[in-house]
């Protein structure tokens, strides 16, 4: 079955096009607020009580905002990708559960891990927070890596009936497969979830290295640092792998113009990506490289600033991910078990109107993003984080 | 399409599961984030320092159990694409949307806020903190509107901000500020939050009145006690006097749910309200007068057709006159609903045969067949569709009984009456604590403060109550009159479901657990030792 773009309505596509790069920024911003996550890995770092409790003084008071980017990626997918919401969610049911329930377990975590009678101990809900990190992070990256090595499913647009799988009655891993199924590009999706991993877990570390006291907490900065440079040399692996990649397979492609909208596989489809609009998106995504690269050299000869440069190099990098996934004809969800029924900005969208509406409201974001960084800097100007801090019983510590 | 029904039920348990989970914790926190504004405002007011120790004792608790209202809330959201997404492609054009600007201008201003009021104590400025607190009150409450504004849609759709678009074959958007503005989503509104508001209002007043019983903390609590007692008495009146509200809208926009409800089977023209009663389980086609559904009941006359119609003499419909009509009164037969249903998915099916074979007259035939008004008011200006009817074309199928056309009525008269009942017992209460905190003589009733710790949690099951009287009683609908449950439900194995179910069961349980040990923890350590 082939489904034609919805309409061929030039407004109708500038606003698909609009929202998929608010899909994209909100993305890369999530992917920048994964250091919650990867500084979750960490806890074995630290030596003792108080440093262990920096650690997460220092992380617990940002995870509500890594939550509340990831609620309103789902949200903003959903309003305005709602095709994509449901195929997605309901087809690659396990591995959304599995993301799901690592973030049911580390939005308590903080709050409880240190409180007395917490039932099931400190080191339940540290490895609560450590499950949220791993699982959550990889599972996460794999499911970005469906975006370029596509999922097994069909449906029909009219009696709108899911098929997932081959199968319906039998053994079915509900997205699971994206994991082991080396002939559909498993080894892609998951370097793409070690990558986002070993990108968090910097990430994380540098954080920590940045907002805990550098002179009272000096020998957990110093073991931070070494952990910087052995997940770097994980994440120059994985990079590598992730980008032969891109640069190699086949890529799923449509024409924007043709009314049928019919996919076909197409080689070196990312690569020209890359290298469309004058190779800005392969610019932008060699800037974010860079800077990434530069926060943590900066970081192992001895800065503490080096989570600006490779936050700010995160937030770009995964916007050219996701961009190059759903611009210049390319169907952002694509199906390897029916070509034509894979997901495109065009044939997955709301309405023209309810993405005009949307468009409206998100005249907030700036708005919002403005009152964020106000208060992150009203918290930070305080200084870092001390051992008079989290032993003060005012201070609301964990 | 043919659904696992034994599925079906899995699926709808594990929602209600987690929605129950989640509503322990979200009207606390709606109403406990505005006391704690309250104390913190009298705090920065008087400059006092108890009051500032009575403002973090009770942030304190409230942090506890707002971390696993988050907790809740995430498997909430993506529920409707994981279990439901039948149900999210067919409305998610209108239900994403509000969905989507609760998580910009609400979810952020709570998480971001809830930062300076937990941990900005000595970071930032009084009047900084102050106002941090009252805009993650504001922002809870916020992300309340627009939740209840998608349930609104869910329990009263109208074609004034909505359609169905054959193209697409999906509900579309027309009209965003209508559905924002619809009076059944912003009765719903008010009346959720106040319920919040009484229930924060009755914990504080239980635990205060428990000190006291105690011995302890005496200042502590009566301070406490007397800012609870203010705030739940006006809350617990609006509650009710909102809910009246609430019930004419159902009346008038659910007539299944009303009917239920109250056991209603045959339509009677001022019809009674049963106060206290024990319903029977009964088949309403196979009922022939109200006296058979009930083992016993003493009713009020006339109360139903007054609370639903305004005027005591008014006609409500029966259960058994909208399966079978009911001339007189205008009623069509679900068999005429159910028909014009089918014709529906008929025109909708023949309008994409039509365009895959090119076939633009048969598209044109098929989408005019489709549009066509069935029904119309000319003096009101308002008319139905074939297209609006489409959900009861499942009814035309011949294994599905007309009596699964309502919900059943044990469980939604029960949950209805129980948080009715309920609801005037907090204005008492509170009524009581309120005057004798007035006259000074909280501090000594200990009637009146062993009242209030017995109803510390009975506000729990009048919330909870409250909402499955509205879930299960807008059954066998997702989508009221437009998308039945069973054509909601992703298409997936049985199995997977029920794993799921017990992933999630389990961990609820379990941090359901810890947090009421951590609670009693903290209140057993009183003010003082709070941290």
């Amino acid at each position: 079955m082939t489904w034609a773009p919805i309409t061929v309505d030039a407004t109708h596509f500038y606003l698909q096009v609009y929202w998929w790069i608010i899909i994209a920024v909100l993305g890369g911003l999530f992917l920048l607020m994964t250091f919650v996550q990867g500084g979750q890995t960490l806890f074995h770092v630290a030596k003792d009580e108080m440093e262990e409790r920096a650690l997460v003084n220092s992380l617990g008071r940002k995870w509500e905002l890594t939550f509340t980017t990831l609620v309103l990626f789902g949200g903003a997918l959903y309003a305005a990708f709602p095709l994509f919401y449901s195929i997605s969610f309901g087809g690659a049911y396990w591995v959304w559960m599995l993301i799901l329930f690592a973030f049911v377990l580390q939005a308590v975590s903080y709050e409880y891990m240190n409180k007395p009678n917490n039932l099931i101990g400190k080191n339940a809900y540290k490895f609560f927070l450590y499950f949220n990190g791993v699982i959550g992070v990889v599972l996460f990256g794999a499911a970005v890596g469906t975006f370029f090595t596509g999922s097994n499913f069909s449906y029909d647009p009219v009696t709108r009936i899911l098929q997932w799988g081959t199968a319906p009655d039998g053994f079915n891993l509900r997205g699971l497969e994206a994991a082991i199924d080396f002939k559909h590009g498993a080894w892609f999706n998951l370097a793409m979830g070690v990558l986002l991993f070993a990108m968090a877990r910097i990430l994380g570390a540098l954080w920590l290295i940045n907002d805990v006291d550098n002179n009272e907490f000096s020998e957990l900065i110093e073991r931070l640092r070494g952990t910087v440079k052995r997940c770097f040399i994980v994440l120059l692996v994985a990079l590598l792998v992730v980008l032969f990649g891109l640069l190699t397979m086949k890529g799923y492609a449509y024409d924007i113009h043709d009314p049928t909208g019919k996919v076909y596989l197409e080689d070196g489809k990312y690569l020209h990506n890359l290298l469309s609009f004058g190779a800005l998106p392969l610019i932008v995504f060699l800037i974010g490289l860079v800077l990434y690269v530069w926060g943590v050299l900066a970081t192992l000869k001895g800065s503490n600033k080096g989570i600006w440069f490779s936050g700010l190099g995160t937030v770009l990098i995964g916007i050219i991910v996701i961009s190059i996934a759903g611009f210049f004809g390319t169907p952002f969800y694509p199906s390897y078990a029916d070509l034509q029924s894979s997901l495109t900005i065009q044939n997955s969208s709301g309405s023209k109107y309810a993405l005009m509406v949307m468009a409206w409201v998100s005249v907030a974001v700036p708005f919002v993003l403005g009152y964020i960084i106000w208060v992150w800097y009203q918290m930070k100007k305080g200084g870092p984080i001390t051992k008079e801090e989290i032993q003060d019983p005012e201070s609301h510590a964990y | 399409m043919n659904v696992d029904l034994t599925m079906l039920e899995w699926a709808r348990a594990q929602f209600a599961m987690t929605a129950l989970f989640h509503f322990f914790f979200v009207p606390f926190t709606l109403g406990m984030s505005f006391i704690v504004a309250f104390f913190e405002t009298i705090y920065v007011k008087t400059g006092k320092k108890e009051w500032k120790e009575i403002t973090q004792f009770w942030q304190l608790i409230f942090g506890i159990n707002f971390a696993l209202g988050l907790s809740t809330g995430i498997i909430h959201e993506f529920e409707f694409g994981t279990n439901w997404s039948t149900y999210s492609w067919v409305v998610g054009d209108l239900f994403g949307a509000p969905l989507a600007v609760e998580g910009i201008v609400a979810f952020f201003m709570e998480a971001t806020f809830a930062a300076i009021s937990f941990f900005g104590w000595k970071r930032v400025s009084k009047g900084v903190h102050l106002a941090s607190t009252w805009l993650l009150a504001i922002g809870s409450n916020l992300s309340a509107l627009w939740i209840l504004i998608a349930n609104g849609f869910m329990q009263h759709p109208s074609n004034e901000f909505g359609f169905f678009n054959i193209e697409t074959s999906r509900l579309e958007m027309s009209d965003f500020w209508t559905l924002i503005v619809q009076p059944v989503a912003q009765v719903k509104f008010l009346h959720v939050v106040t319920a919040g508001y009484t229930l924060a209002s009755i914990f504080v007043l239980g635990i205060s009145a428990l000190y006291l019983l105690k011995g302890k903390h005496k200042d502590f609590a009566k301070k406490s006690a007397a800012v609870a007692a203010a705030f739940g008495l006006i809350s617990s009146i609006f509650v009710a006097v909102i809910g009246d509200e609430h019930a004419y809208e159902v009346a008038n926009t659910q007539p299944t749910k009303i009917a239920s409800a109250e056991g209603l089977y045959v339509g009677e023209k001022g019809a009674p309200i049963v106060a206290i009663g024990i319903p029977k389980n009964l088949k309403a086609t196979e009922v022939t007068s109200n006296e058979e559904g009930f083992v016993f009941k003493i009713e009020l006359p006339k109360m139903l057709s007054l609370l639903g119609k305004r005027d005591p003499n008014a006609y409500v419909p029966g259960l058994k006159d909208l399966i079978e009509g009911n001339e007189e009164y205008g009623i069509w037969p679900l068999s005429k609903l159910a028909q014009i249903g089918k014709e529906a998915r008929e025109d909708l099916f023949k309008y994409h045969e039509a365009k895959k074979a090119g076939d633009k007259a048969g598209m044109e035939a098929a989408k005019a067949d489709f549009y066509k008004v069935v029904w119309e008011d000319k003096e009101k200006g308002i008319s139905l569709t074939k297209a609006d009817l489409i959900g009861y074309g499942y009814f035309a199928n011949s294994n599905v009984s007309p009596d699964l056309i309502y919900p059943p009525v044990p469980p939604v008269f029960y949950a209805f009456h129980i948080m009715v009942g309920l609801g005037f017992w907090f204005i008492l209460l509170f009524f009581m604590s309120w005057i004798s905190i007035v006259k000074g003589t909280f501090e000594n009733n200990t009637l009146v403060q062993k009242l209030a710790v017995i109803s510390v949690p009975l506000p729990w099951i009048a919330t909870s109550f409250g909402w499955m009287t509205a879930e299960i009683g807008r059954q066998p609908w997702t989508v009221f009159g437009v998308l039945p449950t069973a054509e909601s439900v992703t298409p997936i194995a049985l199995q997977n479901v029920q794993a799921t179910f017990f992933l999630f069961l389990t961990a609820f349980v379990i941090l359901g657990i810890a947090e009421l040990k951590i609670l009693f923890t903290v209140v057993k350590s009183g003010p003082k030792g709070a941290h």
